[in-house]
Formats: structure tokens, C-alpha cells, sequence
């Protein structure tokens, strides 16, 4: 056994055992629900919209918001936030109101699949291909990151924590498909807030409140601005992130964002599983709700760790060489600091929970884009559903096995946070630009689809590379050498979006259009999207949306 | 729910949370009357006895409230 933080009572440990009986007794009692393609691939589209939205909201929720964004920040202080409110909560509620009525009623089954309604199958052999390789490495650094904690905070083999964390979510999506992984997906999203929860709010009493937090912040840290979401933005070289307000506002609030939040096929899947287009758009509503309020349970800690831990944390590669702990392992720093016996355990089942349901989010999409998207398409056009059903769950079984392969790739890699960054500007940004002119304008063409997402997607690993080979064309891609590397992903981002976008607009208006008639339901103009005016006010979306929007400008006041 | 003749997803969560309600709340009761030697901070408030209990309380609730025979 390696050092610990904690050790593990029979309480906690038994709190773990029901855990993990539970969430394989939820996949093996779905298994008689699951008969049909659109049971295991899309839940029989039967879930309400609070069932979809929090889903929505905890497939996102992985190990990558636990560990990496509490790490995050301790390094960066409130900006970290900048994810969860304007990295988040525009594009949600874009994607509710704008978007969803299009995917909804086009009945695809995936992003992919809507791109070859509206482009061909050029743009969803590209999308889909790009998917699925961008899935099993984003699965591969959830089990990673999850086998990290287990190291450090139980000393746990880093091999048995990957394997049988994989295996077991392997056998709930395999059973149920998409309905287990969402009925367990709302599961977790209870048990991560209750298991962490208790951290923040035995934080906020040790400090001394809200102020008594920044007061001591500012006495460990002096001359350092870790509590300000936009009054250090003015300049790259202000602020702890190195990033400029153009950065964050362009670059993540814009393209990252809703290049995630509309078109990643993993928080979109569970929006499509619900009951109708009304609970469709309600979904990411509701789901903005609780996303608004993660920080809380997620940056808080980072910021509490500033003011009451003894120690300085440190990056991985000094904690690996002079010892120490590093950033990575703050939240768990400070579930050992506050929870005992019986709380310690659900705690560390939350962590598993993240772990799990961002696992299963990336191994459900990844079965339903490569059985429908890539297998269907590309390989067998003509089988019977039964056949399709079975490629799903035999694909969730392998896609796993890829996963834990990339897994043991992602441990060579220094930075988890910025290497996820770095993918979705490679991949998910052209992919937003692409989408969103086939859903708002007419005149894009197939070809244009197609060349957009191709040139954007090359141009953007193209930047990458140069900036590695070059480092001083930072000041080029970034806009200044003080950037740092999400200031850098957040400008590559925006820089491949807007390659994207052009190459479509030019290439569009070099080739012949799509006949109206073709684009009924898929295109803003051609489709008749139902109306909810006989709705009372407080049942329609646009309702709520207004809501959410009113208590995410608040938000940013309060912490401006 | 997706299925007339399937279990809630909320009465399972209520069966977990009442189960976890239970041991934690059960932990800090001992613990409240047998402090243990090593303790962690702020352990002086008893947080697992009062977090336990409110566990137990929301998970009884979703029991009660979606149990089979009341959602069919």
C-alpha cells in the first residue's frame, strides 16, 4: 500500500459496497426495459424534463469538474467559475431555446446523425469519426483522474482503481444502455451533492464566513486577486489565468462553451432521451439551475484551501520531485480535514459517482455515434435492430477496453485540465460552427458543411502544433506571450470557429444549395416549430430561460 | 417515467439515501457519545449526526413519496 490521506472505517466502507450494488442492480433491472435500438441508444425517449436535465447536467459532472476544477481553483481562484457561469449557462440556454426544437423534431438519433440530414454523410463521417476518438480519450482521463484519487486519498492500486471503476460501469450501460446510465446518472448527481456539500459549509464556519475567507486568502497570498470574477480580466498579466476578458468572453462564453454545450453529443444525448419537445427544452433549463449552483460544491473548496490549509500546494511535477501535495489533490485535502467516519465514506462514494457518470456519459454516446454513425453507416447500412442493439452493447464492452487503454496514455501527461481544453478546441469548436450555420442559414451547402468542419478542425491541431514547435507564435495564436495554456486554447478555439465559419460561408457560395423543401425541419426558416403561446407563463420555456439568465447576470455581479 | 410498470428512479435514490442516513447518522450518534481519539476539524459540531439525519429525512421522504404502489 502507498501513503494515504484517510483511512477508510467499516462504515465508509460498506457506504462504497451499497454504492456500487446499487448502480449494478440499476443496470441489471433496466436490462428487461431495453428491447429496441431507441431503448439502449436513446432511453425510448420517455424521460421527463427533470430527469433529462439533471442527467444533462451530471454526465458533464465527472472527474474533471471534481478534481480538476477544484484544483483549478487553487490555482486560479474565482476565475475558475468563468466555466460554470458564462462557460456554461448562454450556451444552455441557446441550445434550450435556439436549438433543440431542430434536433428534436429532426429525430436524429445523434449530432452526427443531424449533420447528415442537413450535409450528407461527408459531414457525419467527419463528425463522428472525431467524436469517437475524442470520447474514449476524454473517458480515458475520467478513469484516470478517478485512479489518482483513489492513490492519494486511500492508496489504492492505480491499476485496480481503473479497472474495476471501468468494468462496473461497463456492466450498467451494457445492461440498460442509455436508460441505465441516466437513471444512474441522476442517482450520482444526488450523491455528489450530498457528499460534498458538507465541505463548503464546514469551510465557510472554519474561516469565518464569506469575508473572513477573502481576509485570510488575502494574508496567505498577498498582492493576489483570487476572489474577483472580471476586475483582473483588463489585461493578460493581471490575473492569476493569464488571460484577457476577450479570451473569456469570445474564446470560452462563446465558442467553447456552446460548442460544447450544443453540439458534444455526450450532454445532447440526454436532452434527446426526453418525452417531448417541450420536456426537450426544459431539460437544459433546468439542468442551467444546478449548473449555476456547482461552483459551490466544486471552486469553493479550491478557495476555502487557499485560506485555512498549512500547506502550499503545488503543481504535479514539484509534488512528484520535492514532495508535498499537489493542486490535484485539494478536494480531497479537504474531505480528509472536515469528514470522519461515515461521511468520509460518502464522500468518497461522490467522487466515484463523478467519476462513474462521466464515464458512462462518454461509453453511452460513444456506443450510440459508432452503432449508428460510424458501423451503420460506413460498415452494415442494412441489418435489423436487433442486430444494432447488440453492436451497442458489445461497443459499450470495447469502448471501455479503449478507454482504459487511453487511460494509461493520459498518465504521461503533466496538465489533465489543459489537455481537455486543448480537444475541444481541436474538435468541438469547427463542430459548433458547422452546426450552427446548417441550423440558422439556408444557404449553406454540403460541401461548405463539410470543408468548414474540415478546414476548422485542421487549423485548429494545426495552431496547436506550431505553437508547440514555435513557442513564440503564443503572442500570435494567443494575442500576447504572457498567455497561459487555456488563454491559448480559449484563442485557438475562436480562431478555428472562425475558420470554420468562413470556409462554409465561402464554400457555400460557390456550390448549389440544398431545395427548400429538403430542409424542412432541420433549418431556422423551413421548419414549423409548435407553439407554446397557449401555454400559461410559468409552464413555457422561454419563462424560465429568462429566469436563469436573470440569476446568471446577478451572480456575476455579486462576484464581478 | 419511461415505463408505466418501472420502479421510479427517485424511490431508488430514496432507498439509498436511507440506507446511507442510517449508517451515518448511527456513526455519529457513537461518535457523539465515544469521541474517538484522532478527530477531524470542526469534529467538536458533529457534522456526520446532523448531516446523517438529514440524509435520512430526504431519503425517507423519496421513499414514501414515489414508493410503486403510489406512482402506479
Amino acid at each position: 500500500m502507498a501513503d494515504r490521506l484517510v483511512h477508510l472505517s467499516n462504515a465508509d466502507v460498506l457506504i462504497v459496497a451499497l454504492y456500487f450494488a446499487m448502480v449494478i442492480g440499476i443496470g441489471v433491472y433496466l436490462k428487461r426495459y431495453t428491447n429496441t435500438g431507441e431503448d439502449f441508444f436513446l432511453a425510448g425517449r420517455g424521460m421527463s424534463a427533470w430527469i433529462a436535465g439533471l442527467s444533462f447536467v451530471a454526465a458533464n459532472l465527472g472527474a474533471l469538474e471534481l478534481m480538476g476544477w477544484a484544483s483549478a481553483a487553487y490555482q486560479y481562484g474565482i476565475l475558475a467559475t468563468h466555466w460554470y457561469w458564462i462557460g456554461a449557462i448562454p450556451a444552455m440556454l441557446f441550445l434550450a431555446i435556439v436549438m433543440m426544437p431542430f434536433y428534436y423534431i429532426s429525430k436524429t438519433h445523434s449530432v452526427p446523425g443531424y449533420l447528415r440530414l442537413r450535409f450528407g454523410e461527408g459531414a457525419r463521417a467527419v463528425s463522428a469519426i472525431t467524436f469517437a476518438f475524442m470520447t474514449v480519450l476524454m473517458s480515458g482521463i475520467n478513469m484516470f483522474s478517478m485512479a489518482l484519487v483513489m492513490k492519494v486519498v486511500l492508496g489504492w492500486d492505480i491499476h485496480f482503481s481503473i479497472w474495476v471503476s471501468s468494468l462496473t460501469v461497463a456492466a450498467y450501460v451494457f445492461l440498460g444502455g442509455l436508460l441505465s446510465a441516466i437513471f444512474n446518472e441522476v442517482l450520482q448527481f444526488f450523491l455528489i451533492w450530498l457528499g460534498a456539500l458538507l465541505i463548503p459549509i464546514l469551510g465557510l464556519v472554519e474561516a469565518g464566513g464569506w469575508s473572513g475567507m477573502v481576509a485570510r486568502i488575502h494574508q496567505n497570498f498577498p498582492g493576489q486577486d483570487y476572489t474577483h470574477l472580471w476586475r483582473g480580466l483588463g489585461s493578460f498579466a493581471d490575473n492569476p489565468m493569464g488571460i484577457h476578458w476577450t479570451g473569456i468572453v469570445l474564446g470560452l462564453g462563446w465558442v467553447v462553451s456552446f460548442g460544447y454545450w450544443t453540439t458534444d453529443f455526450l450532454v445532447v444525448q440526454r436532452v434527446l432521451s426526453a418525452r417531448n419537445l417541450h420536456a426537450a427544452r426544459m431539460a437544459p433549463i433546468i439542468g442551467s439551475g444546478f449548473k449555476m449552483l456547482v461552483p459551490f460544491i466544486v471552486i469553493l473548496p479550491g478557495l476555502l484551501a487557499l485560506a485555512v490549509l498549512p500547506e502550499k500546494l503545488v503543481g504535479e511535477s514539484v509534488a512528484a520531485a520535492q514532495g508535498g501535495h499537489s493542486y490535484n489533490e485539494v478536494l480531497p485535502l479537504m474531505l480528509a480535514r472536515y469528514c470522519g467516519p461515515g461521511l468520509l465514506g460518502l464522500g468518497i462514494t461522490a467522487l466515484i459517482a463523478g467519476f462513474m457518470s462521466g464515464m458512462a456519459g462518454n461509453v453511452s454516446a460513444f456506443a450510440t455515434v459508432w452503432t449508428y454513425d460510424i458501423y451503420r453507416a460506413l460498415i452494415r447500412k442494412s441489418a435489423t435492430d436487433a442486430h444494432y442493439l447488440n453492436m451497442g452493447r458489445w461497443c459499450t464492452l470495447i469502448g471501455v477496453l479503449v478507454s482504459i487503454g487511453t487511460a494509461y496514455l493520459v498518465m504521461q501527461f503533466q496538465s489533465i485540465m489543459d489537455y481537455v481544453q486543448a480537444l475541444f478546441s481541436f474538435f468541438i469548436a469547427p463542430l459548433f460552427g458547422t452546426v450552427l450555420l446548417g441550423m440558422l442559414w439556408k444557404r449553406a451547402t454540403p460541401a461548405g458543411g463539410v470543408w468548414g468542419l474540415v478546414a476548422g478542425t485542421l487549423s485548429s491541431i494545426g495552431m496547436w502544433a506550431w505553437v508547440k514547435i514555435d513557442p513564440s507564435a503564443l503572442a500570435i495564436i494567443a494575442l500576447s506571450s504572457n498567455a497561459k495554456d487555456m488563454a491559448e486554447n480559449m484563442y485557438r478555439a475562436l480562431w478555428s470557429w472562425l475558420i470554420c465559419a468562413g470556409v462554409t460561408v465561402v464554400v457555400s457560395y460557390l456550390t448549389t444549395p440544398k431545395p427548400e423543401a429538403e430542409l424542412a425541419g432541420l433549418v431556422y426558416g423551413c421548419t414549423q416549430i409548435p407553439s407554446e403561446r397557449e401555454l400559461r407563463l410559468t409552464r413555457r420555456p422561454i419563462f424560465w430561460a429568462g429566469v436563469a439568465c436573470a440569476a446568471f447576470l446577478v451572480l456575476n455581479v455579486i462576484f464581478w | 417515467m419511461h415505463n408505466p410498470g418501472m420502479v421510479s428512479i427517485w424511490f431508488l435514490i430514496g432507498i439509498l439515501l436511507t440506507a446511507y442516513g442510517l449508517i451515518i447518522t448511527a456513526v455519529g450518534l457513537f461518535e457523539y457519545f465515544a469521541p474517538p481519539a484522532a478527530t477531524t476539524v470542526l469534529a467538536n459540531l458533529h457534522p456526520g449526526l446532523w448531516w446523517g439525519l438529514l440524509i435520512l429525512v430526504l431519503g425517507a421522504f423519496y421513499c414514501w413519496r414515489f414508493q410503486p404502489r403510489k406512482t402506479k
